[in-house]
Formats: structure tokens, sequence, C-alpha cells
């Protein structure tokens, strides 16, 4: 018999699959600090996360939270920023540190067998950082001229500017660096800083993979006896202050052949009841290649090399964002585009082969994100940082398999409306 | 004093079958049945070198059109999508390649979906005429619309004369993509895109059994095409420095040195590789500790190497700090160059590289994607058993010959240099 080559094989359902989010591990620390973990793998390699509530909406002065970040690797009393560098990666580890906006990280990954040489140096890192004067200096140089060579492309200022239009300059979501915030940092901003939010901060610790037997009692010995979750955290109030224009068009560079277009509106967190179905409508409008923006803009009328949308992260409240870079002359048609796709959904009901096929597309992509023991427990720290649990994740699930064309369309009356939209190009 | 550091190293060997198909589709299979995902990958042997000079960038050009319908399935990525699939693909100067990961349950329909695009694309005008577009706004979006975009351009034809890594992958220029015909299409296509010119690697929760069952059903069918004789242009041996100065409007200087080094194939590669590391990897390395730290003559810099089949380019290349001149950030990156070449590295330096190394494959080793790729990369060098080698070859790099590459690497007459001024 010939083969068929036209009629597609027999698949199972995604909708059908048993996707579970494994339990984590739980012990808490003789300081009070939690710590959650996920042991599994093949590999020996473990990672272990440190959050501290250390992001920029607990500083006074814009930047602080960030550099303090970077440079609490650059020198302990007992170390130069080499020797801990080269202690670091002698044992082929990685440590890196990331600021966000309610927490700043300590990351460590390594081979499980390295860890007990590395966690007292890491533990250093969390009360003996001394932020020498002339390590500020070169970071302040280095950082100035990141930004000016920053700001010239045109992807970077769009992701700056919709973010103060959505939330104000003066919130930690809107916020950003300029010349002056670089120049301002002194050394005594950041030992405060560190002060009062690592050495004496409160944390909570992530860990995944395969976990040296002792691990329990190193993390007490290294993590436990630092002086963290002493002091109750500090509170913070930062109105969100949008802008009130809605439509802006900037030419950073008269050269420019292409225009960067960002579309935005506000949109509830996590905890809010639309927040799964929105995830869904989201994938049909712009989440991944199959999307509607993806088929129109790209595959059909090539004014783009990609466009995407996305629900951003943030705790506190979070944006709907539409994402691209388009051909100069094609910027306003590409824009007219989006609208156009916005107002399908609003005014027709998704057919149910395509419906199925974002549900399908967006299970069977869990199911790979949940591979391995690192994903799990990435899961889970968003999860807990956004003080969700496991009901989150099924009730996600469970809308995605059961949402219906009617209950799009409602969404998409309800968030896709262009009164809404911040709309940005910057060329 | 002599240091000694015993580690023991915890690498896992990657365990593989392997079989070829009557029409020469080589297949391998990795078994893993702790995940639910299989991955289904297919390399082809065509990179951006096997391509007509005057007509580059077609092998990544192909990496659009792949997506946009094959004989019998117009639409490739809707099908996958439903199965719970996801995709992609990548091209680089010596080879394509294409995977998707998805619920193992479902795998076959990877399976069609690569066999037919391996049958034959749609070849549709639309199609063409499309991703000829989205290929243009990728070209500006990466080489045109960011400052030093173009730097890898020019470094490219500076440093190669005669061998086709002179030219990137997105093409030399984009009126090649632009004037692609669809009868040019078709020709690329059923030169390179046979079977006997690929190889299959499947990943993941399955079996060999199912594999070759699935293989010979799906990509059994398939004729062969010719065999491709590569036979490319050599790069004859540099004799003398070379230099380009470019004006462009830029915030900040840039130097770039490129040196000629060998290729996957030849002595020294491991070596080379772990000589990247000791200059540029990370903040412990030399150049950044020298030149950022103590000098504070750049406020970035980097060096590495491309790992290309053929011999490639070792690079070193660094934003200047303003105010320090062009001479001065070249004297000094030369004088860290001299020093490795002068003094034999320390033991304990030797072993850190080769520590991250171990590292790097063992995170690497992760995931049953990546798995795929270096079983499909080392095949295509020969044989994938390579990768299970590899460590122990960088195990065995002493710092003599670490000193004894760098000294055949690091000439003048070897040296390219990229001086990117900024002209505010």
């Amino acid at each position: 018999m010939a083969l068929d080559r036209i009629k597609a094989p027999l698949i199972k359902d995604a909708v059908d699959f048993d996707i579970q989010l494994k339990p984590y591990q739980h012990f808490t620390l003789d300081n009070g600090v939690e710590v959650y973990s996920y042991e599994g793998g093949a590999e020996e390699v473990m990672m272990m996360d440190l959050v501290f509530f250390a992001g920029n909406c607990y500083e006074e002065k814009n930047w602080v939270a960030a550099a303090t970040n970077f440079l609490l690797k650059n020198g302990t009393h007992q170390k130069t920023a080499f020797e801990l560098n080269d202690h670091f990666e002698f044992y082929g580890a990685y440590v890196n540190r990331t600021c966000y906006n309610e927490t700043a990280t300590i990351n460590l990954h390594t081979l499980s067998k390295h860890f007990e040489a590395l966690l007292p140096v890491v533990s250093e890192l969390v009360t003996e950082s001394n932020f020498s004067e002339e390590e500020l200096k070169i970071y302040q140089q280095n950082q100035l001229q990141r930004l000016t060579l920053n700001l010239k492309k045109s992807d970077f200022i769009a992701n700056r500017l919709i973010d103060e239009y959505l939330f104000g300059i003066n919130h930690p979501y809107g916020t950003y660096s300029t010349a002056a915030s670089f120049n301002n940092l002194t050394r005594e901003d950041l030992v405060q800083f560190y002060d009062r939010f690592y050495k004496h901060g409160k944390a909570v610790v992530f860990m995944a993979g395969k976990f040296p037997k002792n691990m329990q009692s190193l993390m007490n010995k290294y993590i436990g006896a630092l002086p963290l979750n002493q002091q109750v955290l500090p509170t913070y109030n930062h109105p969100i202050i949008a802008a009130a224009t809605k439509k802006y068009s900037i030419v950073n560079d008269a050269s420019s052949v292409q225009g960067s277009i960002r579309m935005a509106r506000r949109f509830p967190n996590r905890h809010h009841p639309d927040f799964p179905g929105t995830q869904v409508l989201n994938n049909v409008l712009g989440g991944f290649f199959g999307s509607r923006l993806m088929r129109n803009i790209r595959e059909d009328k090539g004014y783009t090399y990609g466009i995407h949308s996305y629900l951003q992260n943030h705790v506190q409240e979070c944006a709907w964002m539409i994402s691209t870079d388009a051909g100069k002359d094609v910027c306003s048609a590409t824009i007219e585009e989006v609208y156009k796709e916005m107002a399908i959904l609003r005014n027709e009901k998704i057919e149910e082969a395509e419906l199925k096929l974002v549900k399908n597309y967006m299970l069977g992509a869990l199911l790979g994100d949940l591979d391995g023991p690192f994903q799990i427990m990435n899961r889970w720290k968003t999860y807990l940082l956004n003080d969700l649990d496991i009901a989150y994740f099924n009730k996600t699930i469970e809308t995605v398999r059961s949402i219906q064309p009617d209950d799009l369309q409602k969404l998409a009356n309800q968030y896709l409306q262009p009164e809404d939209f911040y709309e940005l190009v910057v060329y | 004093m002599v240091v000694c550091f015993k580690l023991i190293f915890v690498v896992l060997m990657i365990q593989f079958e392997k079989f070829q198909l009557a029409n020469g589709l080589k297949v391998l299979v990795h078994q893993d049945t702790s995940t639910p995902m299989a991955v289904v990958n297919v390399l082809y042997n065509i990179g951006a070198k096997d391509e007509n000079p005057a007509q580059t960038g077609f092998a990544h050009l192909f990496e659009h059109l792949m997506f946009g319908g094959s004989v019998n399935i117009p639409v490739y990525d809707e099908p996958l999508q439903r199965a719970g699939g996801e995709n992609n693909a990548y091209t680089t100067n010596d080879l394509t390649n294409y995977y998707c990961q998805i619920p193992a349950e479902n795998i076959e329909t990877a399976f069609w979906l690569e066999s037919d695009r391996m049958l034959s694309l749609a070849f549709s005008e639309k199609s063409l005429e499309v991703q000829r577009k989205v290929v243009c706004e990728e070209f500006k979006e990466h080489y045109i619309n960011k400052p030093y975009g173009d730097a890898w351009h020019k470094m490219r034809a500076l440093a190669y004369t005669n061998h086709p890594y002179r030219w990137m992958t997105i093409g030399a220029e984009l009126s090649h993509v632009e004037n692609a015909k669809i009868q040019d299409v078709k020709d690329f296509f059923f030169r390179f895109y046979r079977p006997n010119n690929a190889i299959l690697v499947v990943t993941g929760n399955t079996t060999t059994e199912q594999v070759k069952a699935l293989a010979e059903k799906w990509f059994g069918p398939i004729p062969a095409g010719d065999v491709y004789d590569r036979n490319l242009p050599k790069e004859p041996v540099q004799e003398k420095m070379r230099s380009l100065e470019v004006h462009a409007d830029v915030p900040m200087d840039m130097l770039m040195m490129t040196w000629h080094m060998g290729g996957r194939f030849d002595a020294g590669y491991h070596e080379t590789d772990l000589l990247t590391e000791v200059l540029g990897g990370g903040a412990s390395a030399r150049l950044y500790e020298q030149l950022i730290k103590v000098k504070q003559l750049f406020s970035s810099i980097d060096c590495y190497h491309f790992g290309t089949v053929d011999p490639g380019l070792l690079v070193i290349e660094g934003k200047l700090v303003k105010g320090v001149s062009m001479a001065v950030a070249e004297k000094a990156v030369l004088e860290e160059v001299e020093k490795i070449k002068q003094e034999l590295l320390p033991q304990k330096e030797v072993q850190k590289v080769i520590n991250k190394t171990e590292s790097i494959i063992c995170f690497e080793d992760m995931s049953i994607m990546n798995r795929a790729h270096s079983l499909a990369f080392y095949e295509l060098l020969g044989d994938a058993e390579m990768m299970n080698q590899e460590l122990e070859k960088y195990q065995a790099v002493t710092p003599e010959r670490i000193q004894a590459t760098a000294n055949e690497i690091f000439q003048d007459r070897n040296r390219n240099t990229l001086y990117y001024y900024s002209k505010n």
C-alpha cells in the first residue's frame, strides 16, 4: 500500500495529557530562611538561587538596587573581585546575580561535587562585600559606556519608554537608568542598601538538581547562621502614574531602516481570575509562531522578522505587550494590522479547530517546560514569589483545557480595546 | 611549587544506536525514559560555505522556506502545534539544523512532517516572496539597524580571501536574497536536501525499534540524490598582516582582531579552545582582569572562536574606554598575547579552564534537545562517539601544548585587525 503522506498520523490530544507539577521539598534554616528544593535529574549538577527582597522597589535613589546587586561580587573584606571570580571559575561554577523589581538574586550553578567548596564563598557575598571606591568607579564608567551604546538602539529605547508610559518614571516598573543615575551613585548608598537588604535582609532559597548528602547541614552552616530574616522589611508605596497621552512616535536615528513598535495596555496580576484565560487569548493573538499576528504580519506580509505578544511577569500589576521591529515604511501598516487582528478577536468567535491547536500547543509546550529539575523549581519559584500555589497551576491547566470561543471573545471585548493601548514607534 | 589537582570527572556517557537507510540517511537514537518528550533533529550537511559566491544567503533563506509548506503538507507548523510540538532551526557556515520537540506519544507527527519536506518543498511563489522580505528585515534588524552591525561582514571579507567563510550566513549582500528565483531555490534544494546528505537524530522517550520502523516508513521511500562532493576553495596561508579602518556613527571605538586557527579536525583545536577561555572566558580571564579592571582601557572585551569545521578565526574584540587611543589599546592586547606566548601558563590556570569545560559539557547535556544537536554535529564530523571523548581530549591538554598553539596562532603575519572608529 502506498504511503499516504497527505493524512496526518493519529495524535494524542495534549488536552488529554496528565500534566503534573511535581511537589517540592521544604525545610527551614536556623535563622528562619525557607529553602524550597527539588532533587532529581541524571547529571551531577545543581543550582541554588538565593533570593533577597532587595529589588529596586526598596531603593530611594535610582539604580542603587541594581548597582549593589552587581557589585556585591566585586570584592569582599577577605577577597578581591579577581580572587572571588577565580575561585568560582576554578570549580567551573557560574555565580550570577540579577536585580528585579521586588527581588534580587545570587544564583549558583555548579557540579554537585563542588557545592561544598563554593557555598562558603557564596555566603561571603551576603555579608562581607566591601564595595570599594575603585570597583564602583570602573562600574560607573563601563555602565555609562554601555548606556551610550544602548541608546543608539531603537528597541532598547522603545522598551524603556513603553514601561514609563504604563507605570510612570517613578514607579519601579517604569523607571530606568540615565547618565545621572550612574554618576550620582556613592559607595555609601551601596553599603547602606547592602547592609539593610542583603546582610540584614530577608531571603528565601530555591535549589534544584542533584544534592550532596550533607546539603542541609551545609546550608545551615553557611546560610542558616547569617543574620537574615531578623528585621521586618520596610513597606513601600509606589503609585502607578500612567501617561495621559497614548500615542508616540520618536526619531532616535534619522537614518534608521526599521522602527521598534510597542503597543501595550495595563493588565492585572496573576491573581486576577481573567489571567489564565487571557494567556490563551494572548497565544491566539501573538504568543507563538502560529499566532495570528505572526501569520499575518510576518508569514503573509513579510513586514517583520518577528512579532510577539505577551503578558509581563510583574508581581503588583502587569501589562499586555505587543512588540516588533518592522521595516520603516511599513510601521504604520503593521500597527493597523495589529488593531485589525484585535477587532477580529472582538467581533468573531474563534474557530474550534484553531482553538484546539492553541490549546494543544500550550499544553505540549508546558509539558516540555516542566521537563527537568531546574525547570520544575523555576516554575515553583515564580509561584511562591507571587504568593500562588498548586491550585493556580491546576486552574491554569483546567482553563486551557476547557475555555470556549465565547469566553475568549468576551475577554477580547474586555481587554483588546484600541483606546486602552499605548502605542509607540521608535525609529 | 607543583600543585596537583586530582578531580574526578562526572560527565555522563551519552549512549546511542546508529543505523543507515538504503537511501543513505544516517539515523541515530538516544533513549531517555525520564522525559515525556522526544526530539526529532534533522541536520543537513549544507551551510553558507556551500553557496555560490554570487548567490549567498541561500542556506539561511532555506531555513525560512522550509517552514513554507512541503509537497503534501501545505503548512508545516500547524500539524506540529496541534500535536503539542515546537520547532526551530539554525544555519551556520557549516550546516543547517532543523529540530522539533514533541510529546513522545506524538512522535510520528514529526517524522511525517520532516520526511515530507525532505521529499520536496512546495516551492510556492508566495512563500518565496514573503520569506525574501522577512530575511531582508532580519538582515536590517541585526546587521544594519545595530551599531557595529556590519563589523563581521567587514572582518570576514578581510580575513578570508578565498574560502567561503568570507561571507556570513545571512548573505554577503541583501540583493542576493532579494533576487532569488524559484528555479534557483529548487536547484539548491535538490542538490543538498537529500537523505544521503542528512543525519536524523531522535532523542528522548523512544526506542530504537520504534525509530527504525518510523524512519523506514517515512524517510525510506525518499530517493537519494547525487553525492555532494564538497570541494571548497582553500584559504591560502596568510603572509602579511592586514587591517581595515572604519569610521561610523557609533558611540565608542572598537578594536577587533582575528588570527587564523585550525579547523575542527586539526591538531591543536582543543588547545585553542582552552586558550580562548584563558584569555576571554569570564571575569577571572586574563583580558578582563588586565584590560578592564587593572589598566581600564576597555569597557568590554571578549576572546572566542566559532568552532568551525574548516580552519577558523580566533577573535579578540573589545570596546575602548572613551579617551583611550586605539594604539594604546592595541598594544595592551598584544602584550597579553605576548605573555601567553612567552610564559608557560600555571598548571592551576589550565586546570581551571578544563574544569569549566567539564561543567559546560555537563550542563549542556542536561536536555534531550542539546544531546540531539551534539550527536548530529559529531556524526557530521565523522562519528557521534567523539562526543563522548571530548572531555578526555581537553583533560590531556598541557600548559606546554597551549603555549605551542599560542605561538603558532599569534603571529603578526597571521593577524587581521579592524579599527572601528566612532565618528562622534
